[in-house]
Protein backbone atom coordinates (compact mmCIF):
# COMPACT_ATOMS: atom_id res chain seq x y z
CA UNK A 1 0.00 0.00 0.00
CA UNK A 2 2.69 2.39 0.80
CA UNK A 3 4.05 2.72 -3.07
CA UNK A 4 0.64 4.46 -3.65
CA UNK A 5 1.95 7.68 -1.70
CA UNK A 6 5.29 8.00 -3.22
CA UNK A 7 6.04 11.86 -2.71
CA UNK A 8 8.34 13.67 -5.48
CA UNK A 9 8.64 16.79 -7.10
CA UNK A 10 7.94 17.16 -10.96
CA UNK A 11 8.26 16.15 -13.21
CA UNK A 12 5.85 13.27 -12.78
CA UNK A 13 5.57 12.29 -16.69
CA UNK A 14 8.07 10.08 -17.71
CA UNK A 15 8.79 9.85 -21.78
CA UNK A 16 10.00 6.08 -22.28
CA UNK A 17 13.26 7.55 -24.53
CA UNK A 18 16.59 6.73 -22.75
CA UNK A 19 20.43 7.24 -24.01
CA UNK A 20 20.72 3.48 -23.90
CA UNK A 21 17.70 3.42 -25.95
CA UNK A 22 18.68 6.62 -28.50
CA UNK A 23 22.39 4.84 -28.74
CA UNK A 24 21.59 1.69 -30.29
CA UNK A 25 19.08 2.80 -32.16
CA UNK A 26 21.36 5.11 -33.88
CA UNK A 27 23.33 1.73 -34.05
CA UNK A 28 20.36 -0.50 -35.41
CA UNK A 29 19.82 3.48 -38.49
CA UNK A 30 23.88 2.77 -39.50
CA UNK A 31 23.70 -1.01 -39.65
CA UNK A 32 22.55 -0.76 -43.48
CA UNK A 33 25.51 1.26 -44.83
CA UNK A 34 27.59 -1.43 -43.11
CA UNK A 35 25.90 -4.36 -45.20
CA UNK A 36 26.50 -2.42 -48.08
CA UNK A 37 29.80 -2.07 -47.17
CA UNK A 38 30.39 -5.64 -47.05
CA UNK A 39 28.69 -6.24 -49.90
CA UNK A 40 31.36 -3.68 -52.01
CA UNK A 41 34.49 -4.91 -50.01
CA UNK A 42 34.20 -8.18 -48.49
CA UNK A 43 33.96 -8.69 -44.44
CA UNK A 44 37.14 -6.85 -43.79
CA UNK A 45 35.00 -3.29 -43.53
CA UNK A 46 32.87 -5.61 -40.91
CA UNK A 47 36.23 -6.60 -39.30
CA UNK A 48 37.40 -3.22 -39.12
CA UNK A 49 34.18 -1.64 -37.72
CA UNK A 50 33.68 -4.16 -35.16
CA UNK A 51 37.47 -3.45 -34.04
CA UNK A 52 36.85 0.02 -33.69
CA UNK A 53 33.54 -0.57 -31.82
CA UNK A 54 34.92 -2.48 -29.56
CA UNK A 55 37.74 -0.66 -28.47
CA UNK A 56 36.06 1.92 -28.09
CA UNK A 57 33.51 0.46 -25.58
CA UNK A 58 36.93 -0.92 -23.99
CA UNK A 59 38.65 1.82 -23.68
CA UNK A 60 35.88 3.55 -22.18
CA UNK A 61 35.31 1.17 -19.80
CA UNK A 62 39.04 0.94 -18.96
CA UNK A 63 38.77 4.98 -17.75
CA UNK A 64 35.85 4.96 -15.86
CA UNK A 65 37.04 2.20 -13.74
CA UNK A 66 40.38 4.19 -13.17
CA UNK A 67 38.17 7.02 -12.63
CA UNK A 68 36.49 5.28 -10.05
CA UNK A 69 32.58 6.40 -11.76
CA UNK A 70 30.22 3.86 -12.85
CA UNK A 71 30.56 1.93 -15.90
CA UNK A 72 28.08 2.65 -18.75
CA UNK A 73 29.81 0.71 -21.87
CA UNK A 74 26.28 -0.43 -21.92
CA UNK A 75 24.17 2.19 -22.52
CA UNK A 76 25.70 1.96 -26.16
CA UNK A 77 27.36 5.16 -26.63
CA UNK A 78 30.67 4.35 -27.06
CA UNK A 79 29.61 1.32 -29.32
CA UNK A 80 28.15 4.36 -30.94
CA UNK A 81 31.72 6.34 -31.51
CA UNK A 82 34.17 3.23 -32.13
CA UNK A 83 31.60 2.54 -34.89
CA UNK A 84 30.99 6.16 -36.66
CA UNK A 85 35.29 6.48 -36.28
CA UNK A 86 35.39 3.01 -38.35
CA UNK A 87 32.73 4.33 -41.13
CA UNK A 88 35.18 7.26 -41.24
CA UNK A 89 37.99 4.91 -42.62
CA UNK A 90 39.34 3.13 -45.78
CA UNK A 91 38.14 -0.37 -45.68
CA UNK A 92 41.67 -0.74 -47.06
CA UNK A 93 43.61 0.72 -43.66
CA UNK A 94 45.98 -1.68 -41.39
CA UNK A 95 43.93 -3.04 -38.77
CA UNK A 96 45.20 -0.90 -36.01
CA UNK A 97 43.49 2.48 -37.66
CA UNK A 98 40.04 1.91 -35.88
CA UNK A 99 41.60 1.16 -32.49
CA UNK A 100 43.92 3.61 -32.35
CA UNK A 101 41.28 6.22 -33.53
CA UNK A 102 38.88 4.53 -31.14
CA UNK A 103 40.97 4.77 -28.26
CA UNK A 104 41.92 8.48 -29.16
CA UNK A 105 38.54 9.73 -29.64
CA UNK A 106 37.19 8.00 -26.22
CA UNK A 107 39.87 9.01 -24.45
CA UNK A 108 41.11 12.36 -25.59
CA UNK A 109 37.41 13.31 -27.10
CA UNK A 110 35.08 12.22 -24.35
CA UNK A 111 36.46 10.68 -21.39
CA UNK A 112 38.73 13.65 -20.64
CA UNK A 113 36.21 16.53 -20.45
CA UNK A 114 34.41 13.85 -18.38
CA UNK A 115 32.07 11.58 -20.73
CA UNK A 116 28.91 11.34 -22.36
CA UNK A 117 27.42 14.87 -22.25
CA UNK A 118 30.33 17.11 -21.45
CA UNK A 119 32.06 16.22 -24.73
CA UNK A 120 32.97 19.74 -26.49
CA UNK A 121 33.14 18.20 -29.86
CA UNK A 122 31.76 15.04 -31.61
CA UNK A 123 34.54 12.20 -30.41
CA UNK A 124 33.96 9.85 -33.43
CA UNK A 125 35.57 13.15 -35.89
CA UNK A 126 38.08 14.07 -33.71
CA UNK A 127 38.67 10.68 -33.77
CA UNK A 128 39.15 11.08 -37.75
CA UNK A 129 41.14 14.11 -37.04
CA UNK A 130 43.80 12.23 -35.23
CA UNK A 131 43.99 10.24 -37.16
CA UNK A 132 44.01 12.09 -40.56
CA UNK A 133 46.58 14.09 -39.44
CA UNK A 134 48.90 10.85 -38.07
CA UNK A 135 48.82 9.13 -40.70
CA UNK A 136 47.72 11.44 -43.83
CA UNK A 137 48.79 9.02 -46.60
CA UNK A 138 47.21 6.03 -44.70
CA UNK A 139 44.10 7.93 -44.70
CA UNK A 140 43.85 9.47 -47.96
CA UNK A 141 45.14 6.98 -50.33
CA UNK A 142 44.87 2.93 -51.20
CA UNK A 143 40.71 3.54 -51.50
CA UNK A 144 39.73 -0.01 -52.34
CA UNK A 145 37.88 -0.87 -55.53
CA UNK A 146 34.22 -1.51 -54.97
CA UNK A 147 33.81 -5.51 -56.18
CA UNK A 148 31.09 -4.41 -59.25
CA UNK A 149 32.48 -0.64 -60.15
CA UNK A 150 34.92 1.80 -60.63
CA UNK A 151 36.55 4.04 -57.75
CA UNK A 152 35.54 7.37 -59.38
CA UNK A 153 32.02 6.53 -60.05
CA UNK A 154 32.66 6.51 -63.69
CA UNK A 155 30.71 4.07 -65.29
CA UNK A 156 31.66 2.24 -68.79
CA UNK A 157 35.58 3.38 -67.13
CA UNK A 158 36.94 1.05 -69.79
CA UNK A 159 35.37 2.50 -72.74
CA UNK A 160 36.43 5.99 -71.43
CA UNK A 161 39.88 5.11 -70.29
CA UNK A 162 41.15 3.29 -72.92
CA UNK A 163 40.89 6.64 -75.00
CA UNK A 164 42.46 8.59 -72.07
CA UNK A 165 45.19 6.53 -71.74
CA UNK A 166 46.29 6.97 -75.17
CA UNK A 167 45.83 10.88 -75.02
CA UNK A 168 46.84 11.34 -71.56
CA UNK A 169 48.39 9.14 -68.38
CA UNK A 170 47.89 11.52 -66.05
CA UNK A 171 44.34 12.01 -66.62
CA UNK A 172 43.94 8.38 -66.38
CA UNK A 173 45.39 7.80 -63.39
CA UNK A 174 42.95 10.76 -62.08
CA UNK A 175 39.84 8.66 -63.39
CA UNK A 176 41.03 5.28 -62.22
CA UNK A 177 42.81 6.18 -59.13
CA UNK A 178 40.79 8.51 -57.06
CA UNK A 179 37.49 9.20 -54.84
CA UNK A 180 35.05 11.39 -56.87
CA UNK A 181 35.44 14.05 -54.67
CA UNK A 182 39.18 13.99 -55.20
CA UNK A 183 38.43 13.51 -58.99
CA UNK A 184 36.67 17.03 -59.05
CA UNK A 185 38.73 18.39 -56.77
CA UNK A 186 41.99 18.05 -58.93
CA UNK A 187 40.18 18.56 -62.04
CA UNK A 188 39.74 22.29 -60.18
CA UNK A 189 43.31 22.68 -59.94
CA UNK A 190 44.22 24.73 -63.08
CA UNK A 191 47.87 23.35 -63.13
CA UNK A 192 46.50 19.98 -63.30
CA UNK A 193 44.62 20.60 -66.21
CA UNK A 194 47.08 22.38 -68.07
CA UNK A 195 49.40 19.63 -67.51
CA UNK A 196 47.11 16.96 -68.25
CA UNK A 197 47.20 17.43 -72.08
CA UNK A 198 49.94 19.80 -73.96
CA UNK A 199 48.34 21.14 -76.98
CA UNK A 200 45.61 23.04 -75.11
CA UNK A 201 43.36 20.11 -75.02
CA UNK A 202 43.25 20.07 -71.24
CA UNK A 203 39.92 21.87 -70.35
CA UNK A 204 38.45 19.98 -73.12
CA UNK A 205 39.16 17.00 -71.09
CA UNK A 206 39.06 17.75 -67.62
CA UNK A 207 35.33 19.25 -68.94
CA UNK A 208 34.45 15.77 -70.61
CA UNK A 209 35.54 14.38 -67.47
CA UNK A 210 33.68 16.17 -65.26
CA UNK A 211 30.50 16.23 -67.32
CA UNK A 212 30.56 12.41 -67.63
CA UNK A 213 31.07 12.40 -63.61
CA UNK A 214 27.84 14.17 -62.60
CA UNK A 215 25.53 12.87 -65.24
CA UNK A 216 23.20 10.25 -63.96
CA UNK A 217 24.58 6.75 -64.63
CA UNK A 218 27.97 8.15 -62.19
CA UNK A 219 25.24 9.28 -59.57
CA UNK A 220 23.70 6.20 -59.65
CA UNK A 221 26.87 4.53 -58.52
CA UNK A 222 27.27 7.46 -55.94
CA UNK A 223 23.92 6.69 -54.51
CA UNK A 224 24.21 3.13 -54.21
CA UNK A 225 27.80 3.51 -53.04
CA UNK A 226 29.80 1.68 -55.90
CA UNK A 227 32.67 4.13 -55.61
CA UNK A 228 35.63 4.30 -53.44
CA UNK A 229 35.20 5.64 -49.93
CA UNK A 230 35.49 5.29 -46.61
CA UNK A 231 33.64 2.32 -45.06
CA UNK A 232 30.49 4.14 -43.68
CA UNK A 233 30.16 6.73 -46.13
CA UNK A 234 29.69 5.45 -49.91
CA UNK A 235 26.00 4.38 -49.88
CA UNK A 236 24.03 7.21 -50.01
CA UNK A 237 20.78 5.02 -49.74
CA UNK A 238 21.72 2.75 -47.08
CA UNK A 239 22.54 6.12 -45.12
CA UNK A 240 19.22 7.83 -46.36
CA UNK A 241 17.58 4.68 -44.63
CA UNK A 242 18.94 4.94 -41.32
CA UNK A 243 17.90 8.21 -41.11
CA UNK A 244 14.40 7.65 -42.64
CA UNK A 245 14.47 5.42 -39.13
CA UNK A 246 15.97 8.10 -36.96
CA UNK A 247 13.23 10.50 -38.33
CA UNK A 248 10.28 8.55 -37.92
CA UNK A 249 11.23 7.54 -34.04
CA UNK A 250 11.63 10.73 -33.71
CA UNK A 251 15.35 10.39 -32.30
CA UNK A 252 17.00 13.08 -34.96
CA UNK A 253 15.65 16.15 -35.81
CA UNK A 254 14.82 17.33 -39.71
CA UNK A 255 16.22 20.90 -39.12
CA UNK A 256 20.10 20.24 -39.32
CA UNK A 257 20.15 17.64 -42.15
CA UNK A 258 18.10 19.77 -43.89
CA UNK A 259 19.08 23.07 -43.75
CA UNK A 260 22.80 21.43 -43.98
CA UNK A 261 22.09 19.92 -47.28
CA UNK A 262 20.25 22.49 -48.55
CA UNK A 263 22.81 24.76 -47.96
CA UNK A 264 25.41 22.40 -49.96
CA UNK A 265 22.88 21.95 -52.14
CA UNK A 266 22.62 25.85 -53.28
CA UNK A 267 25.94 26.45 -52.82
CA UNK A 268 27.55 24.31 -55.13
CA UNK A 269 24.74 24.58 -57.75
CA UNK A 270 26.09 28.46 -58.02
CA UNK A 271 29.97 28.07 -57.73
CA UNK A 272 30.42 24.29 -58.68
CA UNK A 273 30.86 24.21 -62.31
CA UNK A 274 34.77 24.37 -63.02
CA UNK A 275 36.03 26.67 -66.23
CA UNK A 276 34.25 26.06 -68.97
CA UNK A 277 32.22 23.34 -67.99
CA UNK A 278 28.99 25.63 -68.11
CA UNK A 279 25.82 25.12 -65.69
CA UNK A 280 25.05 21.19 -64.88
CA UNK A 281 21.40 20.81 -63.22
CA UNK A 282 23.21 17.39 -61.90
CA UNK A 283 26.05 19.10 -60.03
CA UNK A 284 24.60 19.75 -56.52
CA UNK A 285 22.72 15.82 -56.60
CA UNK A 286 26.59 15.26 -57.01
CA UNK A 287 28.14 16.99 -54.31
CA UNK A 288 25.15 16.28 -51.44
CA UNK A 289 25.50 12.23 -52.28
CA UNK A 290 29.36 12.01 -52.44
CA UNK A 291 32.15 11.66 -49.78
CA UNK A 292 30.79 11.70 -46.29
CA UNK A 293 27.95 14.50 -46.38
CA UNK A 294 25.11 12.27 -45.94
CA UNK A 295 26.98 10.45 -42.82
CA UNK A 296 28.02 13.74 -41.51
CA UNK A 297 24.38 15.61 -42.03
CA UNK A 298 22.50 12.94 -40.40
CA UNK A 299 24.26 11.05 -37.78
CA UNK A 300 27.29 13.67 -36.70
CA UNK A 301 25.62 17.44 -36.94
CA UNK A 302 22.54 15.76 -34.98
CA UNK A 303 24.64 14.79 -31.99
CA UNK A 304 22.77 16.32 -29.04
CA UNK A 305 25.90 17.08 -26.99
CA UNK A 306 27.93 18.75 -29.87
CA UNK A 307 24.45 20.58 -31.29
CA UNK A 308 22.66 23.44 -30.37
CA UNK A 309 19.51 23.32 -28.27
CA UNK A 310 17.62 26.00 -29.96
CA UNK A 311 15.84 25.71 -33.25
CA UNK A 312 17.15 28.95 -34.65
CA UNK A 313 20.38 27.94 -32.68
CA UNK A 314 20.26 24.59 -35.35
CA UNK A 315 19.76 26.36 -38.43
CA UNK A 316 22.45 28.05 -37.73
CA UNK A 317 24.74 25.68 -36.94
CA UNK A 318 23.37 23.63 -40.45
CA UNK A 319 24.09 26.93 -42.48
CA UNK A 320 27.21 27.10 -41.25
CA UNK A 321 28.34 23.10 -41.58
CA UNK A 322 26.95 23.77 -44.85
CA UNK A 323 29.09 27.21 -46.09
CA UNK A 324 32.43 25.11 -44.49
CA UNK A 325 31.82 22.25 -46.37
CA UNK A 326 31.55 23.74 -49.68
CA UNK A 327 34.41 26.23 -48.97
CA UNK A 328 36.62 23.16 -48.16
CA UNK A 329 35.19 20.94 -51.12
CA UNK A 330 35.88 23.90 -53.69
CA UNK A 331 38.64 26.05 -52.21
CA UNK A 332 40.60 24.60 -49.66
CA UNK A 333 42.87 21.79 -49.90
CA UNK A 334 41.39 18.73 -48.86
CA UNK A 335 38.44 17.13 -51.81
CA UNK A 336 36.30 16.61 -48.54
CA UNK A 337 35.19 19.28 -45.33
CA UNK A 338 32.16 17.48 -43.81
CA UNK A 339 34.48 16.24 -40.50
CA UNK A 340 36.27 18.93 -40.73
CA UNK A 341 33.59 22.06 -40.53
CA UNK A 342 31.09 19.84 -38.17
CA UNK A 343 34.02 20.01 -35.85
CA UNK A 344 34.49 23.71 -36.27
CA UNK A 345 30.81 24.17 -35.76
CA UNK A 346 30.97 21.72 -32.57
CA UNK A 347 32.90 24.44 -31.30
CA UNK A 348 30.66 27.61 -31.75
CA UNK A 349 27.73 25.61 -30.29
CA UNK A 350 28.35 27.38 -26.32
CA UNK A 351 27.85 30.86 -28.80
CA UNK A 352 25.09 29.78 -30.98
CA UNK A 353 23.17 29.14 -28.00
CA UNK A 354 23.62 32.01 -26.20
CA UNK A 355 23.17 33.84 -28.93
CA UNK A 356 19.88 32.50 -30.26
CA UNK A 357 18.33 31.67 -26.61
CA UNK A 358 14.54 32.54 -26.66
CA UNK A 359 13.43 35.56 -24.53
CA UNK A 360 11.24 34.54 -21.39
CA UNK A 361 7.56 36.37 -22.14
CA UNK A 362 7.59 39.83 -20.98
CA UNK A 363 11.11 39.60 -19.89
CA UNK A 364 12.45 43.32 -20.72
CA UNK A 365 16.18 43.84 -21.95
CA UNK A 366 17.90 45.46 -19.55
CA UNK B 1 69.23 25.49 3.94
CA UNK B 2 67.95 27.61 1.90
CA UNK B 3 70.31 27.58 -0.56
CA UNK B 4 69.68 24.20 -1.14
CA UNK B 5 65.36 24.26 -1.04
CA UNK B 6 65.82 27.50 -3.61
CA UNK B 7 67.46 24.72 -5.81
CA UNK B 8 65.34 21.94 -6.09
CA UNK B 9 61.80 23.45 -5.33
CA UNK B 10 62.24 24.37 -9.27
CA UNK B 11 62.46 20.76 -10.29
CA UNK B 12 59.43 19.41 -9.03
CA UNK B 13 57.67 21.17 -6.64
CA UNK B 14 57.29 24.84 -8.52
CA UNK B 15 58.67 23.17 -11.94
CA UNK B 16 58.35 26.23 -14.45
CA UNK B 17 56.23 24.13 -17.02
CA UNK B 18 53.98 21.54 -15.07
CA UNK B 19 53.13 23.32 -12.03
CA UNK B 20 53.79 27.42 -12.81
CA UNK B 21 52.87 27.05 -16.26
CA UNK B 22 54.86 29.54 -17.67
CA UNK B 23 57.16 29.28 -20.88
CA UNK B 24 54.59 27.86 -22.89
CA UNK B 25 55.64 29.14 -26.07
CA UNK B 26 59.38 27.38 -26.29
CA UNK B 27 58.30 24.17 -24.86
CA UNK B 28 55.21 23.85 -27.46
CA UNK B 29 57.79 24.83 -30.57
CA UNK B 30 60.98 23.15 -29.16
CA UNK B 31 59.60 19.85 -27.91
CA UNK B 32 59.55 18.09 -31.04
CA UNK B 33 62.87 16.20 -30.45
CA UNK B 34 65.28 15.97 -27.53
CA UNK B 35 68.46 17.39 -29.22
CA UNK B 36 66.33 20.20 -29.41
CA UNK B 37 64.99 20.30 -25.93
CA UNK B 38 67.99 20.11 -24.50
CA UNK B 39 69.66 23.13 -26.46
CA UNK B 40 66.78 25.06 -25.54
CA UNK B 41 67.02 24.30 -22.23
CA UNK B 42 70.36 24.79 -21.89
CA UNK B 43 70.15 28.07 -23.15
CA UNK B 44 67.55 29.25 -21.55
CA UNK B 45 68.80 27.98 -18.43
CA UNK B 46 71.85 30.41 -18.86
CA UNK B 47 70.45 33.25 -19.57
CA UNK B 48 68.31 32.61 -16.30
CA UNK B 49 71.62 32.03 -14.27
CA UNK B 50 72.97 35.23 -15.58
CA UNK B 51 70.08 37.33 -15.52
CA UNK B 52 69.14 36.46 -11.97
CA UNK B 53 72.63 36.94 -10.69
CA UNK B 54 72.85 40.20 -12.82
CA UNK B 55 69.04 41.75 -11.53
CA UNK B 56 70.16 40.57 -8.09
CA UNK B 57 72.93 42.89 -8.13
CA UNK B 58 71.53 45.83 -9.27
CA UNK B 59 68.33 45.65 -8.03
CA UNK B 60 69.42 48.44 -5.44
CA UNK B 61 70.07 50.76 -7.96
CA UNK B 62 67.38 49.57 -9.88
CA UNK B 63 63.73 52.30 -10.07
CA UNK B 64 60.85 50.86 -9.68
CA UNK B 65 59.14 52.35 -12.23
CA UNK B 66 61.42 51.48 -14.75
CA UNK B 67 62.23 47.59 -13.58
CA UNK B 68 60.59 46.06 -16.42
CA UNK B 69 63.06 47.67 -19.28
CA UNK B 70 65.46 47.33 -17.36
CA UNK B 71 65.15 43.46 -17.14
CA UNK B 72 64.60 43.04 -20.65
CA UNK B 73 68.18 44.45 -21.55
CA UNK B 74 69.93 42.44 -19.14
CA UNK B 75 68.37 39.39 -20.12
CA UNK B 76 68.32 40.50 -24.01
CA UNK B 77 72.23 41.03 -23.63
CA UNK B 78 72.70 37.75 -22.50
CA UNK B 79 70.16 36.16 -24.95
CA UNK B 80 72.59 37.63 -27.79
CA UNK B 81 75.70 36.72 -25.80
CA UNK B 82 73.88 33.23 -26.25
CA UNK B 83 72.74 33.29 -29.81
CA UNK B 84 76.26 34.24 -30.77
CA UNK B 85 78.21 31.53 -29.53
CA UNK B 86 75.45 29.11 -30.94
CA UNK B 87 75.75 30.10 -33.94
CA UNK B 88 79.33 29.88 -33.70
CA UNK B 89 79.93 26.91 -31.86
CA UNK B 90 76.96 24.71 -32.47
CA UNK B 91 75.98 26.35 -35.88
CA UNK B 92 73.22 22.83 -36.31
CA UNK B 93 71.63 23.49 -33.46
CA UNK B 94 71.50 27.11 -34.03
CA UNK B 95 69.66 26.70 -36.98
CA UNK B 96 66.80 24.02 -36.01
CA UNK B 97 65.93 26.42 -32.65
CA UNK B 98 65.90 29.10 -35.14
CA UNK B 99 63.86 32.02 -34.00
CA UNK B 100 63.29 30.67 -30.34
CA UNK B 101 66.73 31.78 -29.62
CA UNK B 102 66.21 35.38 -29.98
CA UNK B 103 62.67 34.87 -28.17
CA UNK B 104 64.06 33.81 -24.83
CA UNK B 105 64.59 37.32 -24.26
CA UNK B 106 60.68 37.75 -23.86
CA UNK B 107 60.54 33.99 -22.29
CA UNK B 108 57.88 34.17 -19.20
CA UNK B 109 60.32 31.89 -17.02
CA UNK B 110 63.37 34.50 -17.18
CA UNK B 111 61.01 37.67 -16.39
CA UNK B 112 59.21 35.80 -14.53
CA UNK B 113 62.00 35.16 -12.10
CA UNK B 114 63.58 38.33 -12.36
CA UNK B 115 60.58 39.77 -11.21
CA UNK B 116 59.31 37.27 -8.77
CA UNK B 117 62.59 35.98 -7.15
CA UNK B 118 65.59 38.00 -8.33
CA UNK B 119 64.64 41.23 -7.42
CA UNK B 120 63.86 40.58 -4.00
CA UNK B 121 66.35 38.05 -3.10
CA UNK B 122 70.39 38.10 -2.57
CA UNK B 123 72.82 36.87 -5.06
CA UNK B 124 73.75 33.31 -4.01
CA UNK B 125 69.79 32.46 -3.85
CA UNK B 126 69.08 34.10 -6.95
CA UNK B 127 71.69 31.76 -8.30
CA UNK B 128 70.14 28.77 -6.62
CA UNK B 129 66.96 29.88 -8.03
CA UNK B 130 68.04 30.29 -11.93
CA UNK B 131 69.74 26.97 -11.74
CA UNK B 132 66.67 25.09 -10.27
CA UNK B 133 64.39 26.84 -12.38
CA UNK B 134 66.51 26.19 -15.66
CA UNK B 135 66.96 22.80 -14.67
CA UNK B 136 63.05 22.59 -14.48
CA UNK B 137 62.50 23.73 -17.58
CA UNK B 138 65.38 21.54 -19.25
CA UNK B 139 63.96 18.51 -17.42
CA UNK B 140 60.12 19.47 -18.73
CA UNK B 141 61.34 19.86 -21.97
CA UNK B 142 63.19 16.84 -22.45
CA UNK B 143 60.07 14.36 -20.98
CA UNK B 144 57.41 16.17 -23.41
CA UNK B 145 60.20 15.69 -26.12
CA UNK B 146 61.28 12.45 -25.35
CA UNK B 147 57.07 11.68 -26.06
CA UNK B 148 56.86 13.57 -28.98
CA UNK B 149 59.94 11.83 -30.76
CA UNK B 150 59.29 8.82 -29.76
CA UNK B 151 56.04 8.76 -31.25
CA UNK B 152 56.40 10.69 -34.13
CA UNK B 153 59.38 10.35 -35.05
CA UNK B 154 60.26 6.93 -33.72
CA UNK B 155 63.62 7.80 -32.83
CA UNK B 156 65.11 9.15 -29.41
CA UNK B 157 68.18 11.49 -29.11
CA UNK B 158 68.09 10.21 -33.41
CA UNK B 159 68.76 6.75 -32.09
CA UNK B 160 66.11 4.81 -33.52
CA UNK B 161 64.34 3.14 -30.57
CA UNK B 162 61.13 1.77 -32.66
CA UNK B 163 60.82 -1.45 -34.41
CA UNK B 164 60.89 -0.55 -38.31
CA UNK B 165 57.25 -2.02 -38.53
CA UNK B 166 56.19 1.32 -36.37
CA UNK B 167 53.97 4.03 -38.80
CA UNK B 168 54.96 7.34 -36.84
CA UNK B 169 52.01 8.82 -35.54
CA UNK B 170 52.74 12.60 -36.89
CA UNK B 171 50.18 14.68 -34.95
CA UNK B 172 52.35 14.35 -32.17
CA UNK B 173 55.23 16.42 -33.98
CA UNK B 174 52.24 18.91 -34.51
CA UNK B 175 50.88 21.62 -32.52
CA UNK B 176 47.85 19.86 -31.05
CA UNK B 177 50.41 16.77 -29.93
CA UNK B 178 52.72 19.27 -28.06
CA UNK B 179 49.20 20.50 -26.17
CA UNK B 180 48.07 16.74 -25.59
CA UNK B 181 51.00 15.56 -24.20
CA UNK B 182 51.70 18.77 -21.96
CA UNK B 183 48.43 18.07 -21.29
CA UNK B 184 48.73 14.92 -19.82
CA UNK B 185 52.07 14.90 -18.32
CA UNK B 186 50.19 17.39 -16.39
CA UNK B 187 47.05 15.73 -15.31
CA UNK B 188 50.02 12.96 -14.33
CA UNK B 189 51.99 15.67 -12.16
CA UNK B 190 48.54 16.39 -10.30
CA UNK B 191 47.36 12.57 -9.76
CA UNK B 192 50.67 11.88 -8.09
CA UNK B 193 50.73 15.05 -6.39
CA UNK B 194 47.04 14.28 -4.74
CA UNK B 195 48.39 11.08 -3.94
CA UNK B 196 51.07 12.20 -1.81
Amino acid sequence: MKDKYIVSSAPHFHDKTTVKNVMWNVVIALSPALVFAVYYWGFRSLLLTLLGAVSAVVTEAAIQKMRKVPISVADGSAFLTGMLLSYNINPGAPWWMPIMGSVFAIAVGKQVFGGLGNNPVNPALLGRAFLLASWPSLMTSGWLKPKTGSLSGLNDLDAIAINLQSLSPKAYDLVTGATPLKVVQTLRDSSFVASINGNGEGINLANRIFTNITEMAALKNLFWGNIGGCIGEVSAFALLLGAAYLLYKNIIEWRIPLFYLGTVFVLTAVFGPIKGSGYSPMLPFFHIFSGGLMLGAFFMATDYTTTPLTKNGRIIFAIGCGLLTVVIRLVGGYPEGVSYSILFMNVMTPLIDKLTMPKPFGRIKK
Amino acid sequence: MSFVKELTKGIIKENPIFVIVLGMCPTLATSTSVNNAIGMGMAATFVLVCSNIFISLIKNITPDKIRIPVYVVVIASFVSIVDMSMAAYVPALHKSLGLFIPLIVVNCIILGRAEAFANKNNVLNSIADGVGMGLGFTLALTVVATIREILGNGTWLNIKVMPNTYDPMLITLLAPGAFITLGFLMALMNMLKEKK
